[in-house]
């Protein structure tokens, strides 16, 4: 198999990276740049743990190809507290209590926060199909959903 | 004693590791590599019961990429494990007795390579009769799946009180029925995975993976290896998820990867991707339940009879434990005088089966909540109305012939507050009214399943409601199962901040919270002063499993211990400093100590800390809680078998598609007395998350095996429930008084998740007038009466 030469944005910084080009997002973040944030549970898009936001949509990182980031925006977990300072999101899932084993948890504020940036105000139906994709075992999704709901509200203010 | 008001108990509060959590950061299994790591890939063969002859690596043997092979040749202990009965081999080398066994695994650095050269090993085996029908497993006839044991049978639970056919005799009516459930998968979302690295020299072995009871998997591993408990240091890493599910399997992960380690004096990594982890991990069990019930007009119970198989699947695993709970609890929270009921797991080629959330409080509870409302129908009382007449109360003595005392029995209490919180009565009879019995679509006696043309119903006449209810009492942590005790450490630093680590581990739940509250409630500080340390073995004394929900009772109960340890020698500092009488009272809250008394004395816990530290005082405890003596009669099922129990009423509200069978779960009301909540916000997890799971259980999850082969194998065919799955969830909290447990706290994950099935089947009787007798309730269910169970391995359009 061929190297390829990729250039595209990965938590706002440039990234220049020859690989090969049938390799899964998945691995090329967690392997070649250490985003351990990004999760695995399926490897078949069912789970929702690996999602990350590429050109400013949801996506499972498990079935995008190396090979269609040319030129595109990935952002990760990782991104959300670069400063050390939690997002009003991130805040909100500790307050509300959205997190328990904390695996589903990065996939799913990556959903949230994908959701946020397009509908300000979503309504309940919006953020639980928003979140339909993102699997959680621990949790009910009550407490994800509040916490959905409440940083919308806040930001609004 | 209660406390009459807390600093912090009782509080939504953050969890503790909640920023590494939101951030990505924390470190689970598979996000912890070591420099030359090699991987382990398994190696099985596509059958469920054969007889080894020959495993050929012609094929791949010197290939540069494979590392080593191993296999149970290279196992210098114990060649087989269990957490019960040591009947699961590391490596298969004679039979294959279920397809998730494994013979061999292969070592190398890149595990991509090592997936495809393992399809190049060749075997020769003689197939066996496969033996996949429980209730076959104990027939003459039946192929011995361990020929060593001389019999299918894993265990036999039998309980006797009373004289059950005098009970019988003198009752009015006699109802008996049937009911069955389905395995199903823990479903955590992180699959299982675990390295091994040798540490330097003869220092021994470090496993750290996603290990639900580190304490189990070093007991196994060090048997694996003919080592000393010493030198096996296991660490749990951050857990994502477990349900009682990562306990056998990462036993034999880690066995395997030690033996890699071993072998080839390299790090050895091992992670499953999902088909392999629901392929290979123990499920919850089957149940199929067989109740006869003697009753009179009046509405009191006199009689019952009960006989139960589970399909232990192909190893022992936790079925003595779980069938054990079984046969305490299968009467459920009723008075009931005469009592015969029998209890058995048996082996097959299914997939094994052992612990998950409710530990064989599901299936029963099933069983007999339907029973009761069906005995009610008959006798054209309420729901409520039954369950009043037979309820336990105080004092009142239970199957095993346990008198219960000395806590609050609020079995009536929390079935009155579900009553009140969900309008109950009001809306079942209103859907009595509005539902009428005699329409409902029963397809089972088509051939083709389809709906004649004058079957079709007017859009307004399609969705019907349903209310229904579910009761229990549980009994608290491992009861007559085994010893029970935890430990916690605590040490107080010079400067007021405080390490803490408890014996049990933390499962994502969040029990790394509640032990810190638990400290900063005694001490009067701040939860962020508290420095929870990461769990290994070597630190801590073995403290049992995180199982049973007794983690806050158990572990609760030892960290409080430890802090009152500190506590009271920072009080004896206090008063020889402050030369006050002996039996001077302290007040110790948010950060500052007073004394109690005329004299305003006051002192910072910092300033504190540091003089004792400067007088020499001891500011570290190991704290312990030793469970109070249960004991247990084998031969007839008597005796006291927890040492406390908890109570729980769920109401289920749904709305049920009459055309298609399809059920809507509206809202679940959770009343539960867990004794003193520690912290809200966690309790509040716990009911939310236990009931979703209990409404998958109830409406779609399934685990069907094909001559032992698991058919849902991903989240594409293994469906548990989405965001949009759920309606409102209202968790109501009734803190009933407990002389156990720290101020009373008692146990809360397991009931959440064990009423709501069963409360979802009253709810559809409620609506459709039908009973319905197979967990789970889904469509083929309700409107063909049947599981469309495999009858081969290819699907839909593949035919």
């Amino acid at each position: 198999m061929k190297y390829i030469t990729l250039t595209f944005s990965l938590n706002g910084n440039k990234i220049s990276l020859k690989t090969h080009g049938n390799r899964r997002l998945l691995d090329v973040l967690r392997d070649d740049f250490g985003l351990t944030g990004t999760k695995e549970g399926c490897g078949i898009g069912e789970c929702g743990v690996c999602t990350v936001i590429l050109d400013g949509k949801a996506v499972n990182a498990c079935l995008i190809l190396a090979g269609q980031l040319e030129g595109s925006e990935v952002v990760t977990i990782e991104y959300l507290a670069r400063d050390g300072k939690l997002t009003e999101l991130q805040q909100a899932f500790l307050e509300n209590g959205a997190v328990q084993c904390g695996f589903c948890t990065p996939g799913m504020l990556m959903s949230a926060t994908a959701l946020l940036n397009e509908v300000p105000f979503p309504s309940e139906i919006q953020i639980k199909e928003a979140i339909a994709g993102n699997l959680c075992r621990c949790t009910g999704y009550k407490q994800i959903i509040d916490a959905i709901q409440k940083t919308a509200i806040r930001l609004k203010k | 004693m209660p406390k009459k008001s807390f600093n912090i108990i009782g509080k939504p509060v953050i969890r503790e590791d909640g920023y590494e959590k939101v951030t990505g950061s924390s470190p689970f299994a598979d996000d912890i590599n070591f420099p030359g790591q090699l991987y382990g890939v398994m190696i099985r063969l596509p059958l469920a019961h054969a007889e080894i002859k020959k495993i050929d690596y012609s094929a791949i043997r010197g290939n540069k990429l494979i590392k080593a092979i191993c296999d149970t040749s290279d196992i210098p202990g114990s060649r087989k494990i269990g957490v019960v009965r040591w009947d699961q081999p590391v490596f298969c080398s004679e039979k294959i007795v279920t397809p998730g066994d494994v013979v061999a695994m292969l070592l190398g650095e890149s595990e991509q390579e090592l997936h495809t050269l393992k399809t190049r090993i060749k075997f020769s085996a003689r197939k066996l009769p496969v033996l996949t029908d429980p209730s076959q497993a104990l027939a003459s006839t039946a192929p011995l799946i361990h020929p060593e044991l001389k019999s299918n049978l894993i265990v036999h639970h039998p309980l006797r009180k009373g004289n059950v056919e005098k009970g019988f005799a003198n009752s009015d009516f006699i109802l008996e029925q049937t009911y069955t459930t389905s395995a199903v998968e823990h479903a955590y979302l992180e699959t299982e995975t675990v390295v091994a690295r040798l540490f330097p020299g003869r220092r021994g072995i470090h496993i750290i993976g996603s290990i639900q009871n580190p304490f189990t998997t070093r007991r196994l591993v060090a048997a694996v290896l003919d080592w000393p408990l010493t030198k096996v240091q296991v660490e749990q890493a951050t857990l994502g998820g477990s349900f009682g599910g990562k306990d056998d399997l990462m036993n034999i992960l880690a066995a395997r990867a030690a033996i890699g380690a071993l072998k080839t004096a390299k790090p050895v990594k091992i992670r499953y991707h999902r088909e392999e982890s629901i392929l290979e991990s123990y499920k919850r069990h089957p149940y199929r339940m067989h109740y006869k019930v003697g009753y009179n007009k009046d509405g009191r119970i006199i009689a019952m009879k009960i006989d139960i198989l589970a399909d232990g699947g192909a190893y022992a695993s936790m079925s003595p434990f779980v069938t054990w709970r079984t046969v305490v609890q299968a009467t459920g929270p009723y008075d009931i005088e005469h009592v015969w009921t029998d209890v058995r797991a048996v082996y097959t080629n299914n997939p094994y089966t052992g612990a998950m959330r409710g530990f064989g409080s599901p299936q029963p509870i099933f069983a007999q909540e339907s029973l009761m409302d069906e005995i009610a129908v008959r006798l054209n009382i309420s729901p409520p109305e039954i369950r009043r007449i037979n309820a336990l109360r105080s004092g009142s003595v239970t199957a095993t012939s346990q008198k219960l005392k000395e806590h609050d029995v609020n079995l009536i209490p929390v079935l009155q507050e579900a009553l009140k919180k969900s309008s109950f009565i009001k809306k079942w009879q209103k859907n009595l009214k509005d539902n009428p019995v005699q329409d409902w679509i029963d397809l089972s006696h088509t051939k083709t399943g389809i709906l004649h043309p004058d079957q079709f119903r007017e859009r307004k006449e399609v969705y019907r409601k349903g209310i229904g209810l579910a009761l229990s009492l549980r009994g608290c942590s491992l009861g007559a199962e085994g010893i029970d005790a935890a430990a916690a450490y605590l040490s107080v630093q010079p400067d007021g901040s405080v390490y803490l680590m408890c014996g049990l581990a933390e499962n994502g739940q969040g029990l790394r919270t509640t032990f810190s509250l638990i400290v900063a409630e005694v001490l009067g500080i701040d939860p962020d002063q508290i420095y929870y340390l990461d769990y290994q073995t070597r630190s801590i004394p073995d403290s049992g499993p995180t199982v049973a929900s007794r983690s806050t009772l158990m572990g609760g109960g030892a960290v409080k211990n430890a802090a009152e340890q500190v506590r009271e020698r920072l009080e004896n500092q206090l008063r020889k400093y402050w030369r006050i009488p002996k039996n001077t009272q302290f007040h110790f809250r948010k950060n500052k100590i007073r004394a109690r008394g005329s004299k305003p004395l006051k002192i910072s816990f910092s300033d504190l800390c540091q003089l004792a530290y400067s007088q020499g005082i001891n500011l570290a405890a190991l704290g312990w809680y030793p469970g109070p003596q249960v004991h247990w009669d084998e031969a007839t099922g008597q005796g006291p078998a927890y040492f406390t129990y908890v109570y729980g009423c769920q109401v289920a509200e749904i709305t049920l598609n009459m055309t298609t069978g399809e059920v809507y779960l509206d809202r679940v009301t959770a009343v539960h007395d867990p004794g003193k909540v520690i912290n809200l916000l966690g309790a509040q997890g716990q009911v939310y998350g236990g009931v979703t799971q209990g409404a998958g259980y109830g409406l779609w999850e399934q685990i069907n095996a094909m001559e032992g082969q698991i058919m849902e194998l991903n989240f594409d065919q293994y469906l548990i429930p989405t965001s949009k799955d759920i309606g409102e969830i209202i968790p109501v909290f009734l803190e009933g008084r407990d002389k156990y447990g720290p101020w009373g706290a008692k146990s809360l994950g397991e009931p959440t998740l064990e009423l709501t099935a069963p409360a979802i089947a009253n709810a559809i009787r409620n609506a459709s007038g039908q009973r319905f007798f197979n967990l789970p309730l889904n469509l083929e269910e309700l409107i063909l009466r049947r599981k469309l169970r495999p009858e081969d391995l290819t699907r839909g359009s593949e035919r």
